[in-house]
């Protein structure tokens, strides 16, 4: 019992280091890229904004906040379940 | 949501009833000063209302939560929801330099402004994921508790101590003089006055009731502060566009801005202003290369100058201008260098055109386009690890009633914070277009009355000089600084003088709110983890939070003093803030959590390692640290590494505190049960 439970953490946590790498990568991506690439991007237009303009200013925070926003309620039903489990284990 | 105890719901709601009366009181107040500003009440009048009636509200709040409990005291009692905590984090955050510092910056520099908006923002991606959650699972009261407890004895938490003082009190400092400087400009009340009136409403709220009084004044006062940027944002938009949406209205507005822009370059009485600059320029080149002689003959000619207005009954202001330029004159032959130089590059700087507002990279410094790159990229790194390292924002997540809760509270931080963030590049634009169409090409004889009130306030602020006497106003003429864009911001767009008033109040609020958090911070390191923790570990609950508030006072009155010696560059001791905590909170309680193997002796190297490589940047980087403290005359080159500028000293910190502490930890590895128990029940889901 205890080490299917210890199992279970161990999981868990796994889970929880590949979602962060995961979100990580996506928060570099949205961050680093399109200001390293911000003189050749500025040609597009978006929302009548230039690309790079508009990236910097508003497209990478909101993506930050839906970042933010996902790991939150994702680790949140994750902790429902694990809570749930180890009730139904005792 | 629905398995949250019926206290808790009923709590939110009695919650949400209680700031929808105090937001619309708020907005009633508003509105009946704008009715006296019709019926002809002194402008004076009106902005003694906004500071007497906010103050009074914050120090209401605060007497309503007093409290002695420690538990209370530090950490509101665990019960604060996410979404007060997230809007109690976010006026938390938002300082003087966020209200006012980056709608300016965008404003002066356009593309290159957004560093700050990326960096203040993207490092609250790091606080959910590698923070938050952990340090409201461990759930003690403060940072250097984590650090005493995560790795044993008590010099990680002394150490934590001291970074904990360095950041928070240089940032503390910032914001008490931001405090001075609107209630000086909004009432007209001398500046040393406006801070111990402000420090009044710090203090009965951090002073009574502790970390539950400031959480509650801060939801209070982030309501405020919305409003008054909202506000004239909105009517700025809706005059110019039509367009009640900011955003929307300022990307129709930014194509008229770039045509203007194209215009300005190529027109041909701004090219003549800008040859003047130009001559000037090297008129002081010329100086600077004439030394030591020039510094005799200058002064010689300046004399003689002053004595001849005088036998020619010039006019005052001219003879006036002559003397005080004359006691002016730097009093040594290296101060004439120093000020010779700068003021060479100055005129330079403004010889040059305008730089396209959505241009990436663009400079008007003669920087080269990779340089101002790196420098960008170095500076969002550096304020988004800042962010997720600066103890007063950290301590936040203590607050809240469960890890969960931790997690959604930053969400609700990183919203409320982007309300804010996200209109202000709108903002900035909508200013330049005013200031573009309006101000560029009227006459001399009827210029506006901000132009001649900011004026006076302060020559580094708004400046606009007639170079080439032809009466009109070209745009090389003007010289605006980066707090005008707000401050001043519905003057300039022809608003009512009430807006004016709401947006210095929300200036106050955004400052005395983070002053509190600020001041909380560094009196419970203080008393908290070096009193109590190090020094006398049997104290009752009664007496530590007795002491505490002692030291609470104290700290406050040392960040007033401090703060009317002008410090020298409040920008940068925001930026060196964000340095610190960059190269020493981050690496360590990253590593702490995620990894078992980091130890004491890593912690100690890393944070000592962080800061000192910082530090020893920021000094051999920054002209003025470097002409205070070793001496060199700030006219000599910096010597800058990849380009990147000392506010992002950080960049360099932050990768040498992670090699300590990871080398010095497998140097010494040595495996602790407890810490190792600890580490794993942080880990646990909960």
């Amino acid at each position: 019992m205890r080490s299917a439970q210890a199992y279970s953490r161990t999981r868990y946590w796994r889970h929880n280091i590949l979602l962060i790498v995961g979100l990580l990568c996506l928060w570099c991506l949205v961050t680093f890229v399109p200001a390293y690439y911000a003189l050749d991007l500025s040609q597009y237009l978006i929302f009548g904004w230039p690309f790079s303009f508009w990236m910097a200013a508003f497209g990478a925070p909101l993506f930050f906040l839906s970042i933010v926003g996902f790991y939150a309620w994702w680790m949140g039903s994750c902790d429902q379940r694990a809570r749930r489990a180890s009730q139904a284990g005792d | 949501m629905s398995q949250e105890p019926l206290s808790q719901r009923s709590l939110n709601a009695q919650l949400f009833r209680g700031y929808a009366a105090y937001t619309l009181g708020f907005c009633l107040l508003v509105l009946l000063l704008a009715l006296f500003e019709i019926m002809g009440l002194a402008r004076q009048w009106i902005g003694y209302a906004f500071l007497l009636v906010t103050v009074a509200l914050y120090a209401g709040i605060g007497i309503m939560c007093r409290t002695s409990d420690p538990v209370e005291y530090y950490v509101a009692g665990r019960r604060v929801p996410a979404v007060f905590n997230g809007m109690a984090t976010a006026a938390d955050w938002m300082s003087v330099a966020s209200f006012i510092g980056v709608a300016g910056t965008l404003y002066l520099t356009g593309y290159n402004g957004l560093a700050y908006i990326l960096g203040w923002t993207g490092g609250y991606v790091l606080v959910a994921l590698f923070l938050a959650p952990y340090l409201r699972k461990f759930g003690r009261y403060t940072i250097p508790d984590f650090l005493g407890a995560r790795f044993g004895g008590n010099w990680p938490r002394l150490l934590g101590v001291l970074c904990a003082v360095l950041c928070s009190f240089t940032y503390l400092v910032a914001q008490i003089y931001g405090v001075g400087i609107i209630t000086t400009r909004m009432t007209g009340i001398s500046f040393e006055l406006g801070i111990f009136i402000a420090l009044g409403g710090v203090l009965v709220c951090s002073f009574l009731g502790g970390m539950r009084a400031v959480t509650w004044t801060q939801v209070g006062q982030y309501i405020i502060l919305l409003i008054a940027y909202l506000v004239p944002v909105v009517w700025l938009a809706v005059k110019q566009t039509g367009e009640p949406l900011p955003q929307v209205a300022a990307s129709s507005v930014l194509q008229q801005v770039s045509e203007r822009e194209h215009e300005l370059t190529h027109d041909q009485s701004e090219l003549a202003v800008r040859a003047l600059w130009q001559a000037r320029a090297e008129m002081m080149q010329t100086r600077v290369s004439g030394l030591p002689e020039t510094y005799e003959t200058e002064q010689q000619k300046l004399r003689l100058q002053l004595l001849r207005a005088r036998a020619n009954d010039a006019p005052m202001g001219e003879v006036r201008n002559l003397e005080r330029e004359l006691a002016a004159y730097p009093k040594s032959v290296e101060d004439a260098r120093m000020a010779w130089s700068k003021a060479r590059d100055d005129y330079a700087v403004r010889a040059t055109a305008p730089q396209p507002h959505a241009a990436p990279f663009a400079s008007r410094t003669f920087e080269l386009t990779d340089a101002v790159r790196n420098n960008f990229l170095a500076i969002v790194l550096c304020l988004m690890m800042g962010t997720a390292g600066l103890p007063h924002i950290l301590m936040r997540s203590f607050t809240t009633p469960s890890v969960d809760a931790a997690r959604k509270s930053v969400f609700w931080s990183l919203f409320f914070i982007l309300l804010l963030y996200l209109t202000a590049p709108a903002l900035a634009i909508l200013v330049k277009f005013e200031i573009y169409t309006d101000l560029v090409g009227s006459r001399f004889a009827d210029l506006p009355a901000w132009v001649h009130a900011w004026s006076a306030v302060d020559r580094s602020l708004l400046n606009i000089v007639d170079l080439n006497r032809d009466g009109i106003v070209q745009l090389a003429e003007i010289h605006m600084g980066a707090d005008v864009v707000v401050l001043a911001g519905p003057e300039i767009g022809g608003l009512p003088y009430v807006v004016s008033g709401l947006v210095a109040a929300g200036a106050l609020a955004a400052a005395l709110s983070t002053a509190d958090g600020l001041l909380l911070t560094l009196s419970s390191a203080l008393s908290h983890d070096t009193l109590f923790r190090v020094l006398s570990p049997k104290m009752g609950p009664g007496r530590r939070v007795l002491l505490s508030k002692i030291l609470l006072l104290i700290v406050a009155f040392a960040a007033a003093w401090a703060a009317t010696r002008t410090p020298a560059d409040i920008l940068f001791l925001v930026g060196a803030a964000f340095s610190f905590a960059a190269s020493t909170f981050f690496p360590v309680l990253v590593l702490g959590i995620f990894w078992k193997g980091a130890n004491k002796w890593g912690a100690c190297c890393g944070m000592l390692t962080g800061l000192s490589v910082t530090v020893v940047y920021m000094i051999q980087a920054q002209p003025w640290l470097r002409h205070w403290i070793l001496g060199i005359p700030t006219s000599e080159p910096v010597t800058l590494w990849w380009d990147i500028q000392p506010i992002a000293a950080g960049v360099f910190g932050a990768p040498a505190a992670f090699g300590a502490i990871i080398l010095v930890s497998l140097l010494t590895r040595r495996i602790n049960p407890v810490t190792d128990a600890l580490v794993d029940d942080l880990r646990l889901p909960d």
